[in-house]
């Protein structure tokens, strides 16, 4: 009696393999001759990697700024020196204020550094001043300006110290800015590259995925496809499978493009990161498998695979602005996101190192999605019809 | 010997669905009995809505019965659906094939998910490509074959192995007659061969006519069951030919006995004559005044005989609503002109998609009144022709005027004279009647008291009172189908177009179809018709038959079927048709030989 169950097992199992490998290379089949789908899979990916590497750059080189000085002294000549020495901003001299608001009118010059007259008499008396005016219409432009002329003038003012001088005055108003501790050169592409590897992960894996599931439900495969020994996993593994590949190619090309493209230097482990992927792949997957099952329609699919996955990623999960600044609600949000707790890693693993606490609560937290995630969506996909 | 236990036991099913947008719930399977002997075949016959497509799917285990118990080759398949679903096969409406996969892939798919080893496929795939005729595509992707290919590639698939139970839910809707009796010699040949057991669903009698047992649905309950002999029983010495004068019509007289349903349960043309069925207690005078002289011979009954009998002991279920034909008959729209005008000519007209041939070379002409029907085999160029001749596809030569205007220059003003009925329903689902006839209205041009007498006249025609804030989408199909119509013909246009109008429907849905449209071509309205019931080619005044792109006849349906066979053999209009496609292709070296028309 045992002998058949064991046999019967081992056919069931047999089958198992046979079916899946079966499912799986008319995966692949479709992948390879559906033109949208390598678009959307290999090409899409390449396009963003350019467009976020080359196009897309928050940085910003010799930006115009007016300097008044008012004050003659060698003293207040030594602190525009400081700021001609900065690769990031190149300093017009001008004498009158009038002129300097006309040339920021005329949108001229980004910003406008006052040196009063009376900055040397203050200066040594300990509570010296210089007005910095910024161009605010571009919110994010102003604040790198207002950076740059911050870390030239602490620069300056770390040099008098150096010296000996009385000149911390003007340092006690200049805080650094918390981003440039593990990106010395300030290159935002260094910043970028690694959160292309979110966005592309979650439109190979949530997007992609979603709509080719939704398209089998809406052209009625699967009603067939039911009826035969075919198992719910099996269906779910074939689309897996494939689209995992796809999504560990994106890696690979954002990696290759990451260290040979952009030099952006790897300071963690790339193990670690390989693994970390693959962890956020699985939760993409998850999401699209999910909603295809629950919408079962590809506009329906996509829509939603874009507004619940992709651009939250793109928003929410710190890939363009710093979580840390945003109103408490979205910020709550963005911590209910995976894409935040995968960018928050791999952003640490290439320019800051094996952070060992962040990555085991970071993985964890991937673990937990991928396994709810996929739970849910072999769930939600039965062979039902009603 | 014991008999085998039945392959399928159902006991007092039912099956409700809520419908969201309205919040009704819907019996679409009422207290359903019914048994599959192993080893025959088995139909589901009824209308539209009757409830056979459900009941296939859940003996499929893709749906659950809200009551009774329903058992598949023994086992209960509410608890255990895949314990079934390894052991049957089942064909579904619309086959999903992966239209990206070729011919062969999609069989080596079935195959494997299925178990079926090297050994055996090898002898499998040989017989079923060869019954199929598929052997020559196996490279060509499922997405480029014709309609009644991928059909047979779906037959296919559900076959590469023997199945325990076959379930095929209507194999055959929008299959034209050719593609259709291949597919039936299939299922035929396995049946012989291999005992299949099988239970499918048909909206076609003549193919229930071939099963050991028939289950006559109607509105989710059963309405009769039995072998087809004891359908047929119920229409017993009611049926009779009636044949009309030589220069009459037959579809006048068919109207004409079809309209008094006091006498008359069914009429339907028939090889230049009427074939109807009287009611049992028909007053002889009262016929005899309908019959207006026309000769009368009694003839035997047939499944769709028994099957319309039933229909009309339905008491729910309406006759034809004569005083809404009436009012077809006092129209705003008069017939302009002679009816010898001639509203639509082609001449040498060509299409080519790269260096494919769709239409090659036909030419012909309508006149005004007249119904002309397209007939050909899926592929054979007619959705093509169409298409030109609505003005939505260019042709690449030839002549082509409607209504007076060239399609090739006027192709704007040439489609202000012609209403387009699509195949598919293309309105707006979530618009009201009114809206919609009002949008569409206002998109012809149509406004103010004009556009509200036009809506007011339509509606009439078409028997849309009491639905106009119904959304279109939860019409059922009869309706939805004269709402299509009721919006083409707002604008009174000179052409209407209809585009299969008929696929997938039951009998009596199409009598109503074709009594409305033999109403419409009396006031004038020239009627475009595609079809794939041949015996509705007996309706039109003038058919063509194309295949491969070529015009293979032309002709009165009489003329046609003389083409055919000569003069002595009575063929029917489906005999014809088989045997004029047939000898083409035998012809031209393509495509299957002609296969043998039926004694």
């Amino acid at each position: 009696m045992r002998v058949t169950k064991a046999i019967s097992d081992n056919k069931e199992y047999n089958s198992f393999w046979s079916r899946l490998v079966s499912l799986t290379r008319k995966e692949i089949r479709q992948l390879l001759r559906e033109r949208s789908n390598l678009a959307v899979g290999i090409g899409l990916p390449i396009l963003m990697i350019l467009i976020f590497g080359y196009g897309l750059s928050l940085d910003v080189k010799d930006a115009p700024i007016a300097v008044v000085l008012e004050d003659p002294s060698p003293m207040a000549a030594d602190v525009v020196a400081g700021l001609e020495l900065s690769a990031y901003i190149s300093p017009i001299m001008m004498t009158s204020m009038h002129e300097a608001q006309r040339l920021m009118l005329a949108r001229e010059v980004d910003g406008i550094v006052q040196i009063p007259s009376d900055f040397s008499r203050r200066l040594a008396a300990g509570n010296a001043q210089i007005q910095l005016l910024v161009h605010g219409s571009e919110a994010s432009r102003a604040t790198i300006v207002r950076n740059y002329i911050n870390g030239a003038l602490s620069q300056w003012a770390l040099r008098q110290a150096d010296r000996g001088t009385k000149g911390s005055a003007a340092a006690g108003t200049i805080t650094v800015a918390e981003r440039m501790w593990f990106n010395a050169a300030n290159t935002s592409t260094w910043y970028l590259v690694p959160g292309l590897i979110v966005l592309i992960m979650t439109l190979v894996g949530a997007f992609l995925t979603a709509m080719v599931m939704a398209r089998e439900w809406e052209r009625g495969t699967l009603e067939a496809l039911f009826v035969s020994p075919v198992r719910p996993t099996e269906i779910l593994l074939a689309k897996i499978i494939p689209y995992f590949m796809i999504g560990m190619l994106g890696l690979g090309m954002c990696l290759l493009a990451a260290r040979f493209l952009f030099e952006v230097p790897m300071y963690g482990s790339l193990l670690i990161l390989l693994v970390s992927s693959m962890l956020y792949l699985l939760v993409a997957l998850g999401i699209g498998l999910v909603i295809s099952s629950v919408t079962k329609n590809q506009f329906l699919a996509c829509q939603l695979a874009l507004i619940s996955s992709f651009m939250p990623a793109m928003m929410l999960s710190g890939f363009l602005f710093d979580l840390r600044n945003v109103p408490t609600v979205i910020r709550l949000v963005g911590h209910a996101l995976p894409a935040t707790y995968f960018m928050e890693l791999i952003r640490t693993l290439f320019l800051a190192g094996n952070v060992w606490p962040l990555i085991f609560k970071n993985c964890a937290i991937l673990t937990g999605y991928a396994v709810l995630l996929l739970g849910l969506a072999r769930y939600v996909t039965r062979k039902k019809l009603d | 010997m014991n008999r085998a236990a039945p392959a399928l036991i159902a006991s007092a099913i039912h099956k409700r669905f809520l419908i969201k947008e309205t919040g009704k719930t819907v019996h679409a399977v009422t207290d359903i009995s019914l048994e599959v002997q192993t080893g025959s075949l088995t139909a589901l016959v009824g209308p539209d809505g009757a409830g056979k497509t459900t009941l296939l799917r859940m003996a499929a285990g893709l749906m659950k019965a809200d009551e009774g118990t329903l058992q598949v080759l023994g086992i209960d398949v509410t608890a255990d659906p895949q314990a079934v679903q390894d052991r049957i096969s089942y064909m579904p409406q619309r086959f999903g094939l992966y239209d990206d996969l070729s011919v062969q892939e999609n069989l080596d798919l079935y195959a494997d998910l299925h178990g079926v080893t090297q050994a055996m496929r090898k002898e499998r795939y040989a017989r079923l490509l060869e019954m199929t005729h598929l052997a020559r595509f196996t490279d060509r992707p499922a997405g480029k074959l014709s309609g009644g290919m991928k059909q047979k590639l779906g037959l296919a698939c559900t076959l590469v192995r023997s199945p325990e139970l076959l379930l095929l839910d209507e194999p055959t809707v929008g299959v034209d007659p050719l593609s259709r009796r291949e597919l039936w010699e299939i299922v035929q040949q396995m049946i012989d061969d291999e005992r299949l057991t099988v239970l499918v669903s048909t909206a076609y009698l003549d193919e229930a006519e071939r099963c050991a047992r028939v289950f006559v649905l109607h509105e989710g309950k059963m309405l009769a069951e039995g072998t087809p002999g004891d359908i047929r029983q119920r229409a017993l010495n009611l049926c009779y030919v009636a044949t009309p004068a030589a220069d009459q019509p037959p579809r006048v007289l068919q109207a004409r006995l079809l309209d008094d349903a006091g006498s008359i349960i069914d009429a339907v043309p028939q090889g230049g004559a009427v074939r109807f069925i009287r009611r049992h207690e028909v007053d002889q005078q009262r016929l005899d005044a309908l019959l207006d002289g026309a000769l009368v011979a009694a003839v035997e009954a047939r499944l769709e005989d028994g099957f319309m009998v039933l229909l009309r002991e339905q008491h729910d279920l309406e006759p034809l609503d004569t005083e809404v034909l009436e009012t077809a008959h006092h129209p705003k729209v008069e017939a302009e002109g002679d009816t010898n005008e001639v509203i639509i000519e082609v001449r040498n007209l060509v299409r080519k998609f790269g260096d494919f041939t769709a239409v090659d070379n036909i030419s012909f002409s309508v006149r005004r009144g007249e119904i002309f029907g397209l007939l050909g085999p899926n592929g054979a160029g007619k959705t093509t022709t169409f298409r030109m001749l609505c003005g939505l596809l260019p042709a690449s030569s030839g002549f082509l005027e409607v209504a007076g205007f060239n399609l090739r220059h006027a192709r704007a003003v040439a489609r202000r004279n012609i209403g387009y009925v699509s195949q598919k329903f293309a309105l707006y689902g979530d618009l009201s009647v009114t809206e919609n006839l009002e949008f569409f209205g206002s998109a012809y041009g149509l406004y103010g008291n004009r556009l509200r007498e036009r809506i007011g006249i339509v509606m009439r025609q078409f028997d849309l009172k009491g639905k106009e804030v119904s959304p279109s989408g939860q019409l059922p199909g009869g309706f939805k189908q004269r709402l299509a119509m009721a919006v083409a013909l707002l604008h009174e246009p000179a052409v209407l177009f209809l585009d299969e109008p008929t696929s997938g429907t039951d009998p009596q849905r199409r009598r109503e179809f074709w009594r409305r449209i033999t109403a419409l071509s009396e006031i004038g309205t020239t009627i475009i018709i595609t079809t794939h019931f041949m015996e509705e080619a007996e309706y039109c005044d003038r058919i063509v038959i194309q295949d491969a792109g070529k015009l293979l006849a032309l002709g009165t349906p009489g003329e046609v079927r003389a083409q055919a066979h000569g003069k002595d053999s009575p063929l029917d209009m489906e005999e014809a048709f088989i045997s004029i496609v047939g000898q083409s292709r035998q012809n031209n070296g393509n495509g299957p030989l002609a296969k043998e028309t039926r004694p």
